[in-house]
This record gives C-alpha cells, sequence and structure tokens, in this order.
C-alpha cells in the first residue's frame, strides 16, 4: 500500500464564465426543456391553437338572423307570418303545436307565436335568455307596426365595431396571462419535484452548489423563456386576429417580467415540499384551478359577486390579466398598472419567502 | 497491519455515534477512525445502518449525539470548506434523463472551484464513447460509472461511496471494481459501504463489520478471516436425520467450530485435507448418507454469520 496522500491528477481552478455555475445550471434548465417535445406543446403550441379556436368562434359575423316559430293551424297565422318575416332580421317557421313546442325547449327557435284571435297574440319564449328576450322585442315591433302603430321619436344610429372591442381582443391578454401561469407553476414545479423525487436535488446539495444560485437559474431560464413565449403568442394575436398593442414595449415587457416572476415564485412554493408527481399534479391544479374560473381570462372577471371581489382581485391571474389587457387594449401608462403591478410583486416576493422557507431538499 | 500503519491525522474520525428514527435505532453508539490514502469499507446487511452512517458523515443527515470530524474539518462550522474537498455517490441517485453525459459532467464541475477536466474523468469512467449520448440511454453500469464520474470531477481528497455495484450485473460490477481499485492504488482516501462481501475483500484496506448499527468487527479482510481460526468452511447436508451431533463433529481431527442442526451443518476447519476425511468417515460410520457437500475458502461473509448467525444478504 503506497501512502501518497495526494493523488495524481491535474486539478485546475474554474475559469470564465462558461464555466460558472450559474450559467451552467440555466444552461441545463434549457436543455431540458427543449429536449421535452410536450413541454415545448404546452407553452408554445397550445395556446396558440386556443387563441386560433376562440378567435374562429367568435369571429365578427352579420348580426344573428333569430329564428321563431308561429302556430299554423291557426286562422290568422298567415297574416302574422308574413308580417314578422318582413323584418330581415327575423326567420319565421312555421309549426304546429307540439313541433313548436320542442323547437323551443330545444334552442332551435327562441320564441314561438300563437296568434290566439284577431290583434291577439301570445308568446312563448325562455325569458331569462338573452336572445329569446331580444326575438320577442323584434316580433313585438313587426307585429305592432302591421297593426298600425305608429313611431313618435325621431332615431338615428351609427354603428361602431373597432379593434379592441372584440371577443378576442378581450380573450388573447387573458391567455397570454393565463399561459405565463401554466408554464411558471408547472415547468418550475414539476422539474423540482422529479429532482426531488430522483433524488438529483440530495445529490446536487451533496456538491458545493449554492442553493440560492440553482432556485436562481429557474427564474433566470423563466425570464429568457418568457421573451419567445410572449413573442411568438402575442404575435400571433396581433397578426392574425388584429389584436391591438396600443401600450408601450417597455411597459409590455415589465407587466410580462413581473407576472413570470411571480409565477415561478408561486411554482417554487407549490414544488417547495411535495414528493411525489401526483401530489405536485393534485396541489398545481388545487393552486391553478381557482383561478382559471375567477381571474376573468375568458369572460369578465366583474360578472361575480361584489363581496367576491377583494379575493378575486388579489389573485395573482386577475392582476396579470388585468394589466396585460390594460396595457394592450388600453394602451395604459405603467402609474395606471401601479396597482397590479403591486399585487404580482407582493406574490413574487411572498411565494419565493415562503418557498426558501419551506423548501425541502431530499 | 496493513495501510493503519500510517500515522497522519485521520481522514474520518466518528466517535458515539447515534442516530434513531421515531422508534428505530438506526446508529447505535459507532466508532470509526479511516486512515488517509486507504479504502475503507462498511459490510453490513441492508438495513445495518451503514447509510444513514455515510450519509451523516457526507453532512446530509445530522447525528442525534456524537462527534464527526473529517479531513480535520466540522460540518457545523466548515461546511462550505467540506464541500469542496469531498466527492460524494450516493445510493440511487437519477441524474437528469434529457442531458448527455458531457453535460452532466460540465453542471457537476462547475460547482467546484478546483477540479479535473470534465473529458479527462470520462475518460477516467471509460465513458467516451457515450460522451454524446443522453443519460437516460445509458446501461445501469454506465450510469454508475458516470456516478462515479460525478463524485470525482471535484478531484476530492476524500470520496465517499454508498453501495457502488448495488444492482448491477456481475460483468459491470467488475468493470466498477477495476475503477475503484485504480483510484485505491492511486492513493485516495475511499469509504465506501456494501453488502457484497467479495467488493469488501477485493477493495478494502479495511473493513468494519456492521449490524444493528453498530461495528461489530473491524480490521483487514485477512485478520477478520484470521480471526475465525479456520481458513476452510465445510458445509452438508444428510439424506437422512441421525444422530450425528454438534459435539460429536466438533471432536474430529481439524474441526474449529461447528454450526448447523436437523441434518445441515457448517464446519470451520484448519486443514482440509485433514478435516474432510474425517468428516466423510464419520458418515459412513453411521450409516447415513451424504445429500450435499461444499467447501470454500473462508470469506468475510462467514465471519460474519459466526458473529451474527445470519448471512449478509438476508437482509436486517
Amino acid at each position: 500500500m503506497t501512502a501518497s496522500v495526494s493523488p495524481p491528477s491535474v486539478s485546475r481552478p474554474r475559469r470564465g464564465l462558461r464555466e460558472h455555475p450559474l450559467t451552467q445550471l440555466v444552461k441545463v434548465r434549457f436543455l431540458e426543456f427543449w429536449r421535452e417535445p410536450e413541454a415545448v406543446f404546452w407553452v408554445f403550441i397550445f395556446p396558440i391553437l386556443l387563441a386560433a379556436g376562440l378567435g374562429i368562434a367568435f369571429r365578427q359575423r352579420a348580426p344573428d338572423v333569430v329564428k321563431v316559430g308561429v302556430l299554423v293551424s291557426e286562422p290568422h297565422a298567415g297574416a302574422l307570418s308574413d308580417a314578422i318575416a318582413r323584418d330581415s332580421r327575423l326567420d319565421v317557421l312555421p309549426l304546429d303545436d307540439s313541433a313548436g313546442m320542442h323547437a323551443l325547449r330545444t334552442g332551435r327557435i327562441a320564441l314561438f307565436v300563437v296568434p290566439r284571435a284577431e290583434r291577439t297574440v301570445e308568446y312563448r319564449y325562455d325569458d331569462t335568455r338573452p336572445d329569446a328576450r331580444n326575438a320577442r322585442l323584434l316580433v313585438d315591433d313587426a307585429i305592432q307596426r302591421a297593426a298600425g302603430r305608429s313611431d313618435v321619436a325621431t332615431v338615428r344610429e351609427r354603428h361602431v365595431r373597432e379593434p379592441g372591442a372584440r371577443y378576442i381582443d378581450f380573450v388573447v391578454p387573458g391567455l397570454l396571462a393565463m399561459n405565463l401561469m401554466g408554464s411558471g407553476i408547472w415547468g418550475v414545479g414539476f422539474t423540482i419535484v422529479e429532482s426531488r423525487r430522483k433524488k438529483l436535488l440530495k445529490r446536487l446539495i451533496a456538491t458545493p452548489m449554492s442553493r440560492a444560485q440553482f432556485l436562481a437559474s429557474f427564474i433566470l431560464s423563466r425570464l429568457a423563456m418568457l421573451v419567445l413565449e410572449v413573442g411568438a403568442f402575442l404575435g400571433f394575436g396581433i397578426l392574425v386576429f388584429g389584436v391591438p398593442a396600443r401600450g408601450s414595449l417597455g411597459t409590455l415587457v415589465l407587466v410580462a417580467l413581473t407576472s413570470a416572476l411571480a409565477f415561478s415564485a408561486l411554482g417554487l412554493l407549490v414544488a417547495s415540499r411535495v414528493r411525489t408527481m401526483e401530489g405536485a399534479s393534485g396541489l398545481m391544479n388545487l393552486v391553478m384551478l381557482p383561478m382559471w374560473i375567477f381571474s376573468g381570462v375568458f369572460f369578465s372577471a366583474s360578472r361575480f359577486p361584489d363581496a367576491a371581489q377583494p379575493v378575486i382581485q388579489a389573485l395573482p391571474l386577475t392582476a396579470a390579466a388585468d394589466a396585460l389587457r390594460a396595457t394592450l387594449l388600453e394602451g395604459a401608462s405603467l402609474s395606471a398598472l401601479a396597482g397590479e403591478l403591486g399585487i404580482l410583486a407582493a406574490w413574487l416576493v411572498g411565494g419565493f419567502t415562503a418557498a426558501l422557507a419551506l423548501f425541502r431538499w431530499r | 497491519m496493513g495501510a493503519s500503519v500510517i500515522t497522519a491525522a485521520p481522514a474520518l474520525a466518528v466517535r458515539a455515534l447515534h442516530k434513531r428514527y421515531s422508534d428505530v435505532v438506526a446508529v447505535g453508539g459507532l466508532d470509526l477512525e479511516v486512515h488517509p490514502g486507504e479504502c475503507f469499507g462498511l459490510l453490513g446487511p441492508n438495513g445495518a445502518g451503514k447509510t444513514t452512517t455515510i450519509e451523516i458523515c457526507e453532512g446530509l443527515l445530522t447525528p442525534d449525539s456524537g462527534d464527526v470530524e473529517v479531513l480535520g474539518r466540522r460540518w457545523s462550522t466548515d461546511e462550505r470548506e467540506l464541500r469542496q474537498l469531498l466527492g460524494i455517490q450516493l445510493q440511487e441517485t437519477q441524474l437528469a434523463e434529457k442531458l448527455t453525459v458531457r453535460e452532466t459532467m460540465g453542471l457537476f464541475r462547475s460547482f467546484y472551484d478546483r477540479g479535473r477536466e470534465p473529458e479527462d474523468v470520462i475518460a477516467l469512467v471509460q465513458l467516451e464513447e457515450k460522451s454524446r449520448a443522453r443519460v437516460g440511454s445509458l446501461s445501469g453500469g454506465q450510469k454508475q460509472r458516470l456516478a462515479l464520474a460525478c463524485a470525482l470531477v471535484g478531484d476530492p481528497r476524500l470520496l465517499f461511496l454508498d453501495e457502488p455495484t448495488t444492482g448491477l450485473d456481475p460483468q459491470a460490477r467488475r468493470q466498477l471494481w477495476e475503477l475503484i481499485g485504480e483510484l485505491r492504488a492511486g492513493g485516495r482516501t475511499i469509504v465506501l459501504t456494501t453488502h457484497y462481501m467479495e467488493e469488501a475483500e477485493r477493495l478494502c484496506d479495511r473493513v468494519a463489520i456492521i449490524d444493528h448499527g453498530r461495528a461489530i468487527a473491524l480490521g483487514t479482510p485477512r485478520e477478520l478471516v484470521e480471526t475465525l481460526g479456520a481458513d476452510h468452511v465445510v458445509e452438508f447436508a444428510l439424506g437422512e436425520v441421525s444422530s450425528l451431533s454438534t459435539d460429536v463433529l466438533a471432536a474430529l481431527a481439524g474441526v474449529r467450530s461447528v454450526r448447523g442442526s436437523d441434518g445441515s451443518w457448517a464446519l470451520t476447519v484448519g486443514e482440509l485435507h485433514v478435516a474432510l476425511p474425517a468428516i466423510l468417515a464419520e458418515v459412513e460410520r453411521r450409516g447415513a448418507t451424504l445429500a450435499e457437500l461444499r467447501t470454500h475458502s473462508a470469506t468475510l461473509e462467514d465471519v460474519f454469520v459466526s458473529l451474527t448467525g445470519r448471512h449478509l444478504r438476508e437482509g436486517g
């Protein structure tokens, strides 16, 4: 047994930015992301497909024609049908009683008109449905005019159809915010839980690696990814659907950045203790599901009761969606977005602090 | 007595180590001293407390009580410095599957202030051909060699290997033994745990046999086997139960100790050519038939059996 304590090996100091641990950690985050085709799909392709689908479903159309039924067996049905058909916004279907009621129940017609006698009609419709109430107004107007009523006030109409007020304009910033949330929470959370489950975290803390640099690498790689993610999605919305981008680029970048950081912090927090992928999945859905529903991605959050508004407004997704909408659609200034940015910053700081305190490395 | 002649300050000193998990005592009063330049083995069955012990030495677990000094430093005060000086291979770490061998080495190299070229270490563990292959595509033996490379890339003064060949096929195990043997020959201080007695015998300068969280024997493999006072083990089983007894067998020429009952026996013997004819004659004399007969040179396994009455592989 030779007792040479220093083994013969060529040891040298670490050198250059390329060998810096933070560079290596961020590089590894990138490589792992790009080599996971599913992750690339969910982050880049899926949101664009979703926006395209919604854009087609809610595209700009000529005003809808409303279908109404008239009970044919009654003596005055013919004259009544002619009177209604004079309004081009209404389409009349002659139906017998049972067919008419069936069409009404299944939503094929919005209103069923039953002539009772000369100058007496009965309207059958669901008064809680906006399109049915609309049909009732149009049909009633047509019937009353045919019966000789004349308008007393003079009105003029001007139609305003502008980009920015359409559903697609509303939904694109919302989807962008939702995407930032998804890639922040899933992207950060799953990688960490997977590393913990495989005992890779434990292996890493057995090296001199700085734990702060390890966590920072997730944030830094998210930021770099953010440029591509926001660019691809917004580029699609702007070019294909003509979604307006009225705010400054600087404001947009700041809002997107703050949102992404806040959601990454939330991802770290969610992943701070869980050991299994099932547990992580459940917890992530628990965190995200309320925001999908309440945060006004697909419809305005103001539809929920006033009592719930303080809570809804404090959710990071609400803040992110509102801030993105305000800058894209209204060209809001930074000072006008101070409230939303404040909420996001609070989630960022709070989430990070809690994650660092709770984090389990093995 | 082999490597223990060296009188330098110990590379690792463990005194009165205790660690319990709720109601299970994992380590119950363990003392160890590892000298610079030696390969030291913790040999014991699964659940003996080897991993708990080595992870306390690695600073990954904190003991309930006791004293651990690594390279003259303590985890409580010198963690940053110690991390730079140690190379660690854990049991069952799965490295990132999407990264290549070279990328993994680059990552681990970046954590150390001083270290070796990633390419050199890849060559050392004979993975040059797999340098650009994803970790996920490697075989079990290749993954284990990569894990060893990750432990070596910081050019450690002390190397901890926890069950380095568990779960490998015999060929991959031999390949890893050669690698560890080269490291040992290069004078690197190594502490390893294993439940394979061949591994301990082949690789280690000194071995501590661990059972129920305590070191029950300590010495070079040669010394430990010599404590049996015999060079060979004869195991045999009789076709039917006979009147053969422990006392009768122990009295035979060349037999040092006897264990067994119900017609199945294990005898340690000094000289095979003396003991074996005597045993066979005795069987013949009693009119019994021999169902099985095996002999082998005494090993650490036999030391463990003689100390605990159990086999290493039976688990703990």
